[in-house]
């Protein structure tokens, strides 16, 4: 659990609502299932929609941290 | 049948109000909701091939707005943060001087740039790449005088009320929202 690589990285920063979300399910689209996507924002309004996201879509969310006025999310897609 | 459907109807079209609709709507078809946004009245402009492009933000009649800078023009120009500090917003009065409305439109299109939102075009785009229903209104065609070819492209064919309530009411959970 401690260390979790990443199939793929997506970076988000800067970005506000509801850019990190969209972004994110285009990012899976192109994935394989089982494989971790990392999500990397800056948008505090991710910490709620990113989650809500992936209990919507069944995708799911291994891991949240942050990082300063980072948040890294990795998803494992479904 | 589908599960859930939502139908948003978008009837104002200045620039604040035009971005509720897009972003409701494009992250609900992402989170797998059949969406369909309906474009009414002033809400036709939005998918207006060049009125898109001039929707503005008028002061006049808004005591919601906040008076505020882009970050850069802060960061550029300072005393603007004493005029934030002194006025909760823009004295109403200020609504009546010409080109304040263009000038307070280019200020919210920088904030909203400066702030990562994507702009009006680019939740069009956003909104058509995750299946979204653009379904422009046929009754506020012919009131505007628009034509199908004066609106942008990958818009469903032209309907009205009817079109929207049966598409909703065809999923198992009918969602509507009036924008």
């Amino acid at each position: 659990m401690e260390n979790i690589t990443a199939n793929k990285v997506l970076d988000t920063s800067g970005l506000n609502c509801p850019l990190p979300v969209l972004k994110t399910k285009k990012a899976l689209e192109d994935m394989q299932s089982g494989e971790i996507l990392e999500v990397i924002a800056t948008d505090p309004g991710s910490k709620a929609d990113i989650p809500a996201f992936c209990q919507r879509t069944g995708n799911e969310l291994v891991k949240m941290v942050e990082e300063g006025d980072r948040i890294l999310f990795y998803i494992k897609k479904k | 049948m589908s599960k859930e459907r939502l139908a948003i109807i978008a009837s104002k079209g200045t620039l604040d109000m035009s971005y509720p609709p897009l972003i409701i709507g494009s992250t609900a078809a992402s989170l797998g909701v059949d969406t369909a946004i309906f474009f009414t009245f002033y809400g036709l402009n939005i998918v207006h091939k060049e009125k898109m492009h001039n929707l503005k933000l008028a002061p006049l009649g808004n005591p919601a707005m906040p008076m505020s800078f882009p970050p850069s023009v802060e960061k550029s120009f300072p005393p603007v943060k004493i005029i934030e500090s002194i006025f909760p917003g823009p004295p109403q009065i200020m609504g009546i001087i010409p080109g304040m409305t263009d000038f307070m439109t280019s200020m919210m299109k920088k904030t909203m740039k400066e702030k990562g939102v994507a702009s009006i075009p680019e939740l069009i785009e956003l909104c058509k790449e995750a299946g979204v229903k653009l379904i422009p209104c046929q009754m506020t065609m012919e009131v505007f005088g628009y034509k199908y070819e004066d609106l942008i492209d990958g818009l469903e064919p032209p309907g009205g009320a009817a079109t929207l309530i049966d598409y909703v009411t065809q999923a198992e959970k009918p969602m509507m929202l009036f924008i």
